[in-house]
Parts: C-alpha cells; structure tokens; sequence
C-alpha cells in the first residue's frame, strides 16, 4: 500500500519533467534563494536577469536562451551542489549562473570543474570564489575590490586619521573588515578598534555604544542587506555618531533606497563605496534605472539587480564570440578579457582571475532637489580585487 | 499491544510478542525493493534520492528519541552538523577514506551526544524543547566563532572523497552516492529495528507513556534515556557525514535551526513511533518540495504549508498512520 | 559609568519590544496548552497592516498600531474559530506541525502581497532623534517602546486582577475542569484570549519595524526569541514575560557591550542554564 503510494508519486514527479526537447537552445540553469531570508536578493537579481533578456532578445548566436530557474531556499550549500548536478544531468544546461552567496557558489564548483560548464558568480563577493574552478568567472563584485580601495581613499583624499571599524561576525563582513584595514592602515592611518556584531543582530545599541567610548574620528560599518542598514544607522545618530563630528564609512548596502528612506535627514553626510550607484548620470544607467523600475513596479535596481544584468551581457557576448558553441572551454575562454560598458560604468573581467575589473565609486549622502541621495564624489578607475 | 502487555504479563507472551513484531512483512520487502528503483527509472533523479536517504537517516535518528522514547527536540541538526564537519575537517586533513570518515564523525557526533544527555535526560517539555534548541543555537555560534576551522558562512569546500572500497568512484550522476546513502540508511535501519523490538525498545515506550511508573518497576529510566539519546545523536552524525562526503562542501547551514525544525516536520508528517514514518515522511516532504519549487521557485513553500496542515487536520497520526488505518491494519503501535 | 546606563536602558527597551511580542504567546500556551508557533507570523501581520494603513491610508502612526492590532485579532478569531480549535488536546506535535505550516503559508502570502522587500515605517518627527537627560542621549523612539509597554503591562495585569474577564480566565487557567463544571464558557474564554494574543503580537509587530524591519521572513526570525521568552518568563505568567523579556533584553546587549566576543552565545547560555536549573521558567507554575 506504501510502496504503490510512494511508486505513483514517483512517477508523477518524472512525468513532470520529461518536457519536450527542443532544438538549438541554450539552456541556462540559475541557481539562486528564491525563497527564504535572502529572496529579496533573489528576486532584485533575476529581475536584472529578466531585463536583460527582455532588452536583448532571447535569441543569440542563432540560439534560443531557455532559463531554468532553481531555489536553494537558502543559504545551502548542498543543495546548491545538488541543484547545479541536476541541471547538468537532468536539464542538460549549458551554463550554470546566479549565485547570489558564496557557500552555495563553493558548493556548485565542484560540479562546474567536473562538467566542464561555464559558471557565471552574479553576485556572491568573497574573492576566493572565483579561485575555484577554471570555469567560474564573476560579474558583481569582491568585497575587497570596493573596500581596500575606501580603506586608502579615506587617509588619503577623506582627511580620516583613525577610526573603529564594526562588521558582521561572517565572511564577507571578516573580508571588509581586513580589506579595509589593511587599505586604511598601508595609507598611514590607524585602528582603534573593531567589534564583530552577530550575522542575525536585531539590536545595535551595544556595539554603537563601544564605538562611542572610543571616541574615533570615522566609524568604518559593514552589514548586510536587508533591516540592518536603516538599524544601524539609526543608532549611531541616537548616539550622536554623525556627520561631520564622526564620519560614518561603509560598503555601499548601508545607504540602498530603503535604507535611506527609512534613516531619513539621519542619512546626511554618509560616505560609502560601491560598484554601483542608482543616481550616477549616465545615459546608459538612465536608461537601464528606467527599464527596471518600469517592468518591477517602480522598484529600483540595487546591486543584486547589476549583478544579473551583466552576469546575462557576459553570457550574450560570449555566446556570440564562439558562434553558439556551448563548451565551458570556449565560453570561459571567451569570457576572459572581456570589456564593456555597463550601466554602472566601464568593466571588464581580468583574464587572469576570471574576475571583475571595474570602477569604484566613493559616494556621500547628500540632499539634491529636496531629497537624499548617494552623490559619487570621487572615482577610482580599473580596481582589481586585492587579494587574488 | 496495550492488552497483550498488561493482562498477560509474563515473560513468555512478551517474548512472543517482540518475535511477533520483528517479523518482516511482505510491505517491507516490497518497500526496500522500491527504494531501489531510482537507480533504473529515474537515474536523472540520484542527488535527489541520495539527499532524500541522507535526511531519511536523520529523521530515523530522530524518531528513535522522539518517536519511541518521548525526548522532543529542536536542536537535532547539532549532532548533524558535528558529524558533516568532522568528516570534512578529516578529509581536510588529507583522510578521505569514505567509511573511516563515516566511523569517525558517527563517533564524534555521539560522543557529544553522550555528553549532552546527561542534561537532556534531567527536563522535560518546553525546558527539554528549549534547552535542545540552546545546545543548537550555541553550537552554531560557536562554528561561526571558530571560522578559522569551520569556513564559517562561507563555508568549506570538501576534497573529494575517495572510492569506496577503492572501486565505486563518486560520480557526478550520483550512482555512487545514492547506493552509499542508501546502503547506510539499511543498516541503521536494520540496527534502529533490532533496538526498539527488544525489551529495551519495550523500556523506552515505557518511558514515554508515563516517565514516573518507571522506577517502580525496576528500570532506570536516565540510563536508558542517555543510552538511546547517544545511539541516535551517532545516527544523526552519520547522516551529517554522508552529506559532507557525497556533496563534498559544508557550510554553517548543516546546524541551522531550520534543519532541525525541518526533520521534525518530516517525522511528523511521515508519522512518529514507526521506523518508517521517517523515510516515508522525508521522500514525501523533498519530492514534494523539489517538485513544487521546481514549478514556482518563489512560492513553492505556500503548498507545503498547506499539505502540513492538511495532514495535521486529516491524518493526525501522519502519512502512515492514515495509511494503515486505511489498511486496516491493527496500529503496531 | 554613564554608557552602563545607556546601555542598560538599550536592552530594556528592547526587551519590552519581545514581551510585547511574545506575551500572548505565554498566555495561550499557558491557558490552552497550543503550542502556536504562527505567533510570530501575527506580529508580521501587525507590521503589515500598520505599514498598509499608513501608506494606503494615509493613517498617522499612532492610529497604524491600533489598527496592527484589531487585524491581527480579527484574524485569530477566524482561525481560532475554523483551525485551532479542532487542535486543542491534540498531541503537541500535530499543533507545531499545523502552525508551522501556517507560518509557510504566511510568508508565500505576504511575499506575494508585498514582495520581498524590506518594509519602512517613517515616523513622526517627535518620535525620531533622542533626548539628552544628564549628558545621557535616549533614543526617543525607545522611551516609547516602554512606554507602551508599560501600559500594556498595566491593562494586562489590571485586567487579570480586578475584572471579571480576567477572574474567568484565571479560573480557566488553574483548573479548566472545575472552571467548566461552575457553568463558565471556557471555549468562549479561550477565543478571547487567543485574539487579545494574537492581538498583542500584532502591535509588537508594527512596533517592530522601526528596530528590526519587516520582510516575509519575520514571521521565523522572531520565532527564536518569543519561544526564549516565555519558556525563560514561565508559562501563563505576565509578570514572568515581562522579566523574561526584561532579561533577554538587557543580557543581549550588555553582553555584548562588555563582551562583544561572546555576545551572540550569552543569550543562549543563559536560556540553557536557566532552564536547567528551573524547568518551568522563573515564575511558571506548573
């Protein structure tokens, strides 16, 4: 009685996925957590995705492009290694994209080393990444790129002497903390101190507070998307931790459009460093903010969404160097050297690492026409990740 | 089985009765064979079924404690994750032998298990609930702590693991994996079998019916309690090594708070206090997530929160219980 | 000596934040013995009708709270009525694994209804900023959090003692058989209690938003600390949540303001040790 059960439902679930097999088509598995804490990441960065076809055709090289979309639920690194096994040998995809956290993109290298398909990083920013298998190549950016890059700018041309750095006890918030130190501290510039705040912290208050008791020049801040910006903004000014007294420095998450609606005049005088900024004038940008907020109910792209779109250019123009041809050898080969224009600015992937090679922007919060927003106020041409 | 134990309450109907119990029935074989059928009609499908046998372990491991001998927990996933980073950190170090590894993270994983039950056999209810989820939360702060070890959130990526028995080499359709996955969850299921069959599964269903009679009839209900809390947090640590050997990488996420929660759903859901409603539960729970995810990625979690609250409404006693009710079929229980 | 303060005033307003959240889960669990573990996804509700009723409304903030609570009162009485009910004296399983399906269903609907977002509460100017008092800076928005709370401290507890709602409800608590067998309407008592919960968790949600946010996802995160809560607090127990919830608070944050290293672990090894030692919580009863 089980087993016919458990037989039926077995069977149901292959009639589900023996679809037609149409000709001529490149199929591309996106492997990304749709669901869980980090979907809001998710969804900005296939709706890059989503544009970028809807732009360009869904035709390339004479090929048909075929998303096949698959959720980690996550962060899950296991089922990212599954989800990336089953499109290779169940949905025979061409190219693996997406990845939006780095344990998901280290468990899908194995499987894009071993079946030798192009796996494109959109978005997952620890540097070791890409340093996993010949076949990765990434789009978004490193953590190291834009904070080493602050680290040096805020000695140099931000008139900081010293400051306290506060990150989150993870990864990517351990990277920022060092690649920032370490660019701060090669300039000449000296650490007071620096706090770890738990990855999941629904209250600041603690951590601004040791900041306070230092006393810094600038407080350097690393959080993740999500609540925390607008939380962690908001109790440093409670505490009187504001620009210009105490310069507020941090990766480019803290001042995102929710973020700044949120903090309000408390945003003012917030100095962060990106890849991507929503306001830069550009025609290009204006163009690509438009589209975006036009097809996503007036939602605006962040860097989620950049990540996708370029992660599609890089696929679209690589598709066309090899003709069509889908071998994880030519497409990466193809890959390598890359350059082109994209909304956020110029870019290109380093044939060396695989690896983003792109401007980064020093931005403060400032009012223009009666509202608050990032104004690029300084730019730094052709960074490379640091670390690699 | 109430009334075969208390009215006739000697030794010989007992002994009977257990005989009785351990005898394989047609249903079973027919099960097993079925689980072997993957390999043949749906190969495309093995990461799927060597995850879904892997989280068919953890959920036996859990039905051990849960299901037979009343421990409720929330914190199950930390004996999971220990033994998925002892097989890691000792493929690491260069040792990535499949079976010793597994041995090594089984003895790892209950080791702590046995160190734990010293104070998970002391409270109980919503103490015991919260105090499980505590040891687990602490466990997984402390592998963020130690991301010198651990990889932290990155996580870590796991050398290959070696063939087993220096022959079947892990392949990337997942032939390998799913037979090993497979294999692994027989033989604890064979050895889960033997132990709640025999007067000490008995013991442990004492147990859970009513904790204080216990003493008076003469058992002693901490050391049982440890001994099974022990056995199963090894059984969990298997389950936790074999995914860290068949997918090779680990991350924080194998001591989440939603992988316990998660095994507790599939148990329930398969049915608690039958072996089976552990491995039913987890293939219905992930086919039916991956199937529904796979048709809308972003709202597949809708369906499932409707199928558990359906079966919650219609079938309290789970999966199995309906289905043997239906069966009519005398509840072993 | 001044930062000791601050700090110790940070974690108390954060701690009556999670009471808010989490005390009806504490009387529920305590009258009814229904593990809801979907009380997280009606303070969620709670943020999403005050975030809908000032953005669509144009509501002021302070009306957004009351109407965070009737919607998720209203909606418990429905599910009270059409779900909950058929679980009371079911096995403890089968209730967590029906709420939990229901906190899944929750999130599929508000990541359908509002995206996955994260949703903003701009508060009224008075309620932004902090106030100086003896070189000291309180976030204003803080003094408020307790303020509330405190007042729904005070109905609680008035309510409990001197009324008759309140007696009934306590006869229902200590002895429901006898409560019954005197002629009282425990199913009744039991609906009210459940929508002045769910209620309560509702306005804790909207609440929320302005500390820690609102995305699908609320309904899991808060999970955690409500059941740490009223399992440290004791169950049934007002007073109990409230020094549970006061505890929580002010543990979190001064430990990791004098041991940021440990911080994230303090918390935990508090609930463990606690409940170790007391296994009812420090004012449970039974």
């Amino acid at each position: 009685m089980k087993t016919k059960k458990i037989i039926a439902l077995l069977g149901a679930s292959l009639a589900w996925t023996t679809a037609g097999y149409a000709q001529e088509t490149v199929k591309i598995g996106v492997i990304l957590p749709y669901s869980g804490p980090f979907a809001d990441a998710a969804n900005q960065l296939q709706a890059g995705i989503d544009l970028y076809i809807a732009k360009h055709g869904d035709t390339v090289a004479g090929k048909k492009i075929e998303l096949i979309k698959k959720d980690t639920g996550g962060p899950a690194a296991d089922v990212a290694q599954r989800m990336a096994q089953e499109l290779v040998v169940r949905d025979g995809a061409d190219i693996i994209a997406g990845f939006a956290l780095t344990p998901e993109a280290l468990g899908a290298a194995p499987v894009a080393e071993e079946a030798q398909k192009l796996m494109v990083v959109m978005n997952a920013a620890t540097s070791m990444v890409t340093e996993q298998s010949e076949y990765i190549v990434r789009t978004s950016v490193t953590i190291p790129q834009v904070n080493y890059a602050l680290g040096k700018w805020a000695f140099e041309d931000g008139g900081v002497t010293q400051a306290y750095t506060l990150v989150s006890d993870y990864g990517p918030g351990h990277d920022a903390e060092k690649s920032f130190s370490a660019g701060f501290t090669e300039a000449g510039g000296k650490i007071l101190g620096s706090d770890r705040t738990p990855v999941a912290n629904p209250d600041f208050s603690a951590f601004v507070q040791r900041v306070k008791d230092a006393n810094p020049e600038a407080v350097y801040i690393f959080v993740p998307g999500g609540a925390q910006p607008a939380a962690i903004g908001k109790a440093l000014v409670d505490r009187g931790l504001a620009p210009p007294a105490t310069k507020i420095l941090a990766q480019g998450e803290l001042t995102h459009p929710e973020a700044l609606a949120s903090m309000g005049e408390t945003a003012r005088g917030i100095i962060t460093t990106f890849h991507y900024t929503l306001e830069r004038d550009d025609p290009l940008n204006k163009e690509y903010v438009e589209g975006y907020t036009a097809a996503n109910n007036g939602r605006e792209p962040d860097l989620f969404s950049i990540g996708g779109y370029d992660g599609m250019h890089l696929i679209y123009e690589a598709l066309k160097k090899t003709n069509g041809d889908t071998s994880g050898d030519a497409l990466i080969a193809a890959a390598k050297g890359m350059s082109w224009q994209s909304p956020r600015g110029p870019m290109s992937i380093d044939p060396e690492t695989r690896d983003v090679v792109q401007t980064v922007y020093i931005r403060e919060v400032q009012e223009v026409d009666g509202k608050l927003q990032n104004v690029i106020i300084h730019e730094i041409p052709d960074v490379k990740d640091p670390l690699h | 089985m109430n009334q075969a134990m208390s009215a006739n309450a000697n030794v010989d109907t007992a002994r009977q009765w257990l005989k009785r119990q351990s005898r394989w029935s047609p249903f079973e074989i027919v099960f097993w064979l079925a689980l072997l059928l993957p390999f043949f009609l749906f190969p495309t499908y093995l990461p799927l079924a060597s995850q879904i046998a892997i989280a068919a372990l953890f959920a036996l491991s859990v039905d051990l404690i849960l299901g037979y001998a009343g421990i409720i927990t929330l914190g199950h996933a930390m004996f999971f994750g220990l033994g998925a980073y002892a097989a890691a950190l000792l493929a690491k170090a260069g040792w990535s032998e499949p079976l010793t590894g597994l041995l090594f993270a089984g003895v790892f994983a209950g080791l702590i298990g046995f160190i734990t039950s010293f104070m998970i056999v002391r409270v109980q209810h919503l103490a015991l609930l919260m105090i499980t989820l505590g040891l687990g939360v602490l466990t997984l702060e402390l592998a963020n702590a130690m991301s010198w070890l651990t990889g932290g959130t990155d996580g870590l990526r796991v050398p290959r693991t070696w063939p087993i028995f220096n022959y079947f080499r892990f392949d990337l359709w997942g032939y390998t994996s799913y037979g090993y996955t497979l294999a692994v969850l027989f033989i604890c299921f064979l050895l889960s079998r033997l132990l709640v069959n025999s007067s000490f599964g008995l013991a442990l269903r004492g147990i859970r019916e009513n904790v204080k009679r216990m003493p008076a009839i003469g058992s002693d209900h901490h050391r049982h309690l440890q001994k099974i809390y022990t056995i199963s947090a090894a059984m969990a640590g298997l389950a936790g090594a074999l995914l860290a050997q068949t997918t090779s990488t680990v991350a924080l996420d194998v001591l989440s708070f939603t992988r316990s929660a998660d095994v507790i759903v599939m148990l329930v859901l398969g049915g608690t206090g039958r072996l089976y409603g552990a491995i039913v539960g987890a293939i219905i729970f992930l086919v039916a997530r991956d199937q529904l995810a796979g048709i809308n990625p972003q709202y597949w979690y809708f369906w499932i929160g409707l199928l558990l609250m359906v079966v919650v409404l219609f079938m309290p006693k789970g999966i199995l219980g309906f289905l043997s009710r239906l069966a009519g079929r005398r509840d072993n229980d | 000596m001044s930062s000791i303060v601050i700090v110790l005033f940070d974690g108390f307003a954060f701690g009556m934040l999670l009471f808010v959240l989490s005390v009806g889960l504490s009387v529920t669990l305590g009258l009814m013995n229904f593990i809801n573990l979907a009380h997280g996804a009606f303070g969620m509700l709670g943020g999403y009708a005050a975030v809908t009723a000032m953005r669509l409304l144009g509501f002021p903030f302070l009306l957004a709270l009351p109407t965070a609570f009737l919607a998720a009162a209203l909606l418990s009485i429905v599910l009270e009525r059409t779900l909950f009910r058929r679980l009371y004296g079911a096995p403890e399983l089968n209730q967590v694994l029906l709420t939990i399906g229901m906190v899944f269903v929750a999130a599929a609907i508000a990541t359908y209804l509002f995206g996955t977002v994260q949703q903003v509460i701009i508060l009224p100017s008075w309620l932004r900023g902090s106030v100086e008092i003896a070189g000291m800076r309180f976030g204003v928005y803080r003094i408020f959090l307790i303020g509330i709370a405190l007042i729904v401290t005070a109905l609680l507890v008035f309510g409990l003692e001197r009324t008759r709602l309140g007696a009934q409800i306590r006869a229902a608590v200590d002895n429901q058989r006898v409560a019954k067998g005197l002629g009282l309407d425990v199913e009744k008592i039991f609906g009210i209690t459940f929508a002045l919960g769910s209620g309560l968790a509702g306005l804790g949600g909207a609440l929320a938003v302005e500390i820690v946010g609102l995305d699908p996802s609320f309904g899991f995160h808060f999970l955690v600390y409500v059941l740490i809560v009223v399992s440290v607090g004791g169950l049934g127990s007002i007073t109990g949540s409230f020094v549970g919830a006061a505890l929580l608070g002010i543990f979190d944050v001064a430990g990791k303001y004098f041991w940021p290293e440990i911080g994230s672990f303090l918390i935990y090894l508090l609930l463990v040790a606690i409940l170790f030692v007391r296994p009812l919580g420090l004012f449970g009863k039974r």
